[in-house]
């Protein structure tokens, strides 16, 4: 159970106006502008659901990620998952959760993926039994048997990503977020990936918060859109639902954009 | 502890996969030391002394200090790349995972090469309490080795301000070399022959001379107070500051993000 009410987070960025002159005096003095990413967020996720979250670039998915995940202390609002404070109880919490970045490996560069699931399995004091029951699960549902005796460095894109949501789940986390996990996969290894959150969260139950642009992977994975502009949550609830909104628009594309403009957030 | 000895065996076997730039990086690393070494002993082959420390005592106090770089090195690398980490958004993955985040950091890269001017450090160390006529009794054992233990931590506490200061900038940070690098070369002759000044700032800033100076001082017969031999304790307290801003760095990155 993911519960989220009234979060606000805003960051102080440091700007100044180009050329050297400007920039010799942001030594000494440094003018700031706060940008406010979260404002006033409330949502609540039951166990079991697949919530796709979406925006566009910078409407606040990461910063709200970072927070769920323990990452980052929002300046207000609460949050409890499973009944922990993420921030607070980063240990406990963490040991619950697995967290997939898109755009960054957890893998050891230069070992056999292999090796960085043995040093996961440390990491979260995995038992061994439950470890081993897992692992054989996730190379044959992820079909990795082939690519776990390859150093990570010398894998595909795809093949990574695949290794990346095992490396993810090796502790059996009951919640799971992904961000972006099909950026810049080939159709078939996009294909093999949403079938296989699809299957988690049958077979396990895990609940999964997504982030994504690409809308294929929320019509296969999401039931349930969370829909977030400029730190605000503008809607919340099916894709059915959104759909009706934009009879007219004919891909999935054309009709977010045309939400993405009617909030003015794109 | 076992943990941390799985970290290592990872990056053994990340080191196997690039064997030849191991070990090239390693013989780099002793023809450095070598030849720094060589600097003191052709310095002594003209003057028989500086300010009374024969070649022997100098020795006694750059093999510690050597040691000790190479230690805290060897085994808090991790800090000092930190820069690099931060700006990959490594420390995120580190925030999602289960265990202290200073372990993590530290485990997260040994620098294995430092081995060979460890070896050197030990060569050295060996060589001075042999030749230099030291009578060791078991308080001067235990303060030498105090002296190398102090000097480790210190390296590694100024290792992790280094790191902690990657929080708020990673630009402009190699002011911090001046204090470790700096250190270590400073670290060649006793802290004393500097001048007032400079021994001032290395026992009450940044207490170098404290696991230096003036326990070999001591060793040496120069100080006879047996209390001296307490200060390379000043070492492993300077961690607690140390700690202190790592943990306030540690909360501006997750209030910031960046």
């Amino acid at each position: 159970m993911i519960q989220v009410e009234h979060v606000s987070k805003s960051f102080r960025i440091a700007k100044r106006n180009p050329g050297m002159k400007e920039a010799v005096k942001s030594l000494w003095h440094r003018e700031y502008e706060v940008v406010e990413a979260l404002k006033d967020i409330s949502f609540s996720i039951k166990d079991g659901e697949m919530v796709g979250y979406i925006g566009p670039n910078g409407a606040g998915k990461s910063s709200s990620i970072k927070i769920l995940s323990g990452i980052l202390t929002p300046e207000s609002g609460t949050v409890s998952i499973n009944g922990r404070i993420p921030w607070k109880q980063r240990k406990e919490h963490v040991k619950e959760i697995g967290v997939v970045f898109g755009q960054r490996s957890q893998l050891w560069w230069d070992v056999p993926v292999m090796d960085s699931f043995y040093l996961l399995k440390d990491i979260y004091s995995v038992p061994k039994q439950q470890f081993q029951e897992s692992l054989t699960e996730l190379i044959e549902l992820l079909n990795l048997k082939e690519i776990a005796r390859t150093p990570a460095r010398q894998l595909s894109l795809g093949q990574r990503m695949r290794c990346e949501i095992a490396a993810s789940l090796l502790h059996s986390p009951k919640i799971l977020f992904l961000d972006e996990p099909t950026i810049g996969l080939d159709a078939v290894s996009k294909l093999a990936v949403r079938e296989f959150i699809l299957k988690l969260n049958q077979t396990k139950k895990t609940t999964v918060i997504l982030t994504t642009h690409d809308m294929q992977d929320i019509e296969a994975l999401a039931k349930r859109i969370i829909l977030i502009g400029k730190g605000k949550i503008l809607s919340d609830g099916t894709l059915l639902e959104l759909k009706q909104q934009f009879p007219n628009e004919e891909s999935l594309d054309e009709m977010i954009a045309s939400l993405y403009k009617s909030y003015q957030i794109s | 502890m076992k943990l941390y000895l799985q970290y290592m065996k990872i990056q053994i076997q990340s080191i196997m996969e690039h064997k030849m730039s191991f070990f090239l990086t390693l013989i780099g690393q002793v023809i450095l030391t070598v030849t720094a070494f060589l600097g003191i002993y052709f310095m002594f082959l003209r003057f028989h002394s500086v300010k009374g420390f024969t070649y022997q005592e100098v020795l006694l106090g750059y093999s510690v200090v050597l040691f000790s770089f190479s230690m805290s090195e060897l085994f808090a690398r991790g800090f000092d790349t930190f820069a690099s980490m931060v700006s990959r958004g490594e420390f995120d993955r580190i925030m999602v995972r289960p265990r202290n985040e200073i372990f993590q950091v530290l485990a997260s890269k040994m620098e294995f090469t430092r081995i060979g001017k460890l070896v050197q450090a030990l060569f050295m160390l060996l060589y001075v309490i042999l030749k230099s006529g030291i009578v060791w009794t078991p308080y001067k054992i235990y303060v030498l080795v105090s002296m190398a233990v102090g000097g480790t931590a210190l390296f590694s506490g100024l290792f992790l301000i280094y790191a902690a200061l990657c929080f708020f900038t990673i630009e402009g940070l190699e002011f911090m070399n001046i204090f470790t690098d700096g250190g270590r070369e400073l670290g060649k002759y006793p802290l004393g022959i500097y001048g007032n000044a400079v021994l001032k700032f290395f026992t009450f800033c940044v207490p170098l001379a404290m696991i230096q100076y003036y326990p070999l001082l001591y060793l040496i017969g120069k100080e006879s107070r047996k209390i001296v031999g307490l200060c390379p304790l000043a070492g492993i307290l300077f961690l607690i500051p140390c700690y202190i801003i790592w943990k306030i760095g540690v909360k501006h990155y997750t209030s910031s993000g960046s």
